[in-house]
């Protein structure tokens, strides 16, 4: 599978003789041992759902959320080293802040995931940093241009998607997104099924304790990302553990 | 650039030191424009677009705040229809008197604050004193280096669940009050607030309404730089509403007994 990179993986300014930097595949290494976070794109919004897996059963509920607001109208989902990823937020907003300060106005989502883009691969070029070892995915919905979700890897890579997932059960949850009609589903719709795919990959034997974290933006938001309400959060909590239960498959497969 | 008579008589004694004769500016500080080289400010210190009076009344479970929508480019009635009252925040609002373009300096600010605060998400939001005390620091220390904004701001909102209203001028003077008018309105409106006031000290929403529509109306009467069309915002625990292009009837018929006027 992956190569001993003996030599040539001390360092981001350096490739390996078959073409790979070493340090930036850590880096999404790091990424695949953090917990799931998906993101979807519907009709009329975008959803975000995180398992926030709990290593302490003292931490406070609601501590170190995954989910950030970024200005008013765009959220952010982030996967892999948490602390990473808190700088990604710092850099998103005060890019945010700035373009507002320019043109007077909310940066589309687009243009700040090619910004955040280029900060991550700008760590990838020298030996003095290291590469962040997060992916974040960035959603917003405005009656213009509709619902938009991108997603940016620890290389700088960044894609615009219907729906994405990050984290260790990302091939599972993407095998399960892959079953949705997404471009039909309005929210409601979409913050279920979002829920219902972490339920289903979240692996109960080897972590036993998560938090759901769930965040929305659309056309019911009025545009803006804010953290779903309690009363949504509830029937959409029901609504994934009733679809875990009649689900005869739990995506634990220990093959 | 003819040599400092300094970097002559002694080329390496102090290289960008003082010299006789000539202004120095101490490496390290930012050299604001105020001063070029002998101390005198030789840029104008007076606003350009400017807003008229806004008044502010406590009543019994909120604060309203009451304003002209003009912006007078000197007497002339340019702009008609400028929001000189902002909501801040679902407990905040910001009147301004005076320079627009340094109002709309501040709004961008505060606006950004507000932003950032709703990205933290952690529960907390401005409340109108903090706004307050804020807003004096910038202006006081602005002025403090002759660079004023020239702006009287008033902030009204809830806090702490009781009505709150302050008001900061240019020179960064502030204080707090149950009734403020900036502008001409301290001079016409206040003592008829400060009358009804003393009438019936905690007062209806209903009846501070009426109270500031009459203080607006005789200011849109004597005010030379009014127009007639105001906004009014309320805010009380519930929320904060303003409402725009509030037309006042007016009757003129007075003006037939000025001697002179035809």
């Amino acid at each position: 599978m992956s190569s001993i990179g003996t030599g040539y993986d001390l360092s981001a300014s350096q490739f390996s003789p078959d073409g790979r930097v070493f340090q930036v595949e850590y880096a999404q290494k790091a990424v695949e041992n953090s917990g799931t976070a998906v993101a979807l794109r519907g009709k009329d919004g975008v959803v975000f759902a995180v398992e926030k897996l709990v290593t302490s059963k003292l931490y406070e509920t609601g501590a170190n959320r995954r989910i950030f607001n970024i200005d008013t109208h765009i959220g952010m989902a982030v996967a892999g080293l948490l602390a990473d990823s808190r700088q990604i937020v710092e850099t998103a907003r005060t890019e945010a802040s700035n373009y507002r300060a320019e043109y007077g106005g909310n940066i589309p989502v687009k243009y700040l995931a090619d910004r955040v883009a280029m900060y991550k691969h700008a760590y990838t070029l020298y030996s003095a940093v290291r590469p962040f070892g997060c992916s974040v995915a960035l959603g917003s919905y405005d009656e213009v241009d509709g619902p938009q979700l991108f997603m940016v890897d620890p290389s700088g890579v960044s894609f615009g998607y219907l729906g994405c997932a990050m984290g260790k059960a990302r091939q599972a949850a993407k095998t399960e997104m892959e079953k949705l009609k997404l471009k039909d589903m309005t929210c409601m719709e979409l913050l279920k099924e979002a829920a219902k795919i972490i339920y289903i990959v979240h692996d109960e034997v080897k972590d036993k304790h998560f938090e759901l974290e769930l965040g929305w933006v659309g056309a019911v938001t009025q545009g803006r990302h804010q953290k779903v309400p309690q009363d949504v959060y509830s029937e959409v909590e029901r609504y994934a553990k009733s679809a875990l239960e009649d689900d005869s498959d739990s995506g634990n497969d220990d093959m | 650039m003819y040599a400092n008579p300094n970097s002559i008589i002694n080329p390496s004694l102090w290289p960008n030191g003082p010299a006789p004769g000539c202004f120095f500016n101490f490496p390290g500080t930012s050299v604001t424009s105020t001063s070029s080289k002998s101390g005198i400010i030789t840029r104008t210190q007076s606003p350009v677009t400017t807003g008229t009076s806004i008044l502010g009344l406590v009543f019994d479970g909120g604060v309203m705040l009451a304003g002209d929508m003009l912006g007078s480019y000197g007497s002339m009635a340019k702009f008609r229809s400028i929001e000189r009252i902002i909501k801040v925040n679902n407990s905040t609002v910001l009147g301004a008197t005076g320079d627009i373009a340094d109002f709309q300096h501040l709004k961008a600010i505060i606006e950004q604050k507000v932003i950032d605060e709703d990205c933290a998400d952690d529960g907390f939001t401005l409340k109108p004193k903090a706004l307050h005390t804020w807003l004096t620091r910038v202006l006081y220390n602005r002025r403090s280096k002759f660079d004023p904004l020239w702006n009287t701001f008033l902030v009204a909102g809830i806090e702490d669940g009781e009505p709150y209203l302050g008001c900061v001028d240019k020179i960064g003077t502030a204080f707090s009050d149950s009734k403020i008018a900036t502008g001409y309105g301290a001079h016409i409106a206040l003592p008829l607030m400060r009358e009804g006031l003393e009438k019936k000290p905690q007062m209806t929403k209903e009846e501070a309404r009426a109270l500031l529509i009459n203080c607006l109306r005789v200011l849109f009467y004597r005010d030379c730089r009014a127009l007639n069309k105001h906004q009014i915002a309320t805010i009380t625990k519930e929320g904060v509403t303003i409402e725009n292009n509030i037309e006042l009837d007016t009757n003129w018929e007075v003006a037939n007994f000025v001697i002179g006027y035809e």
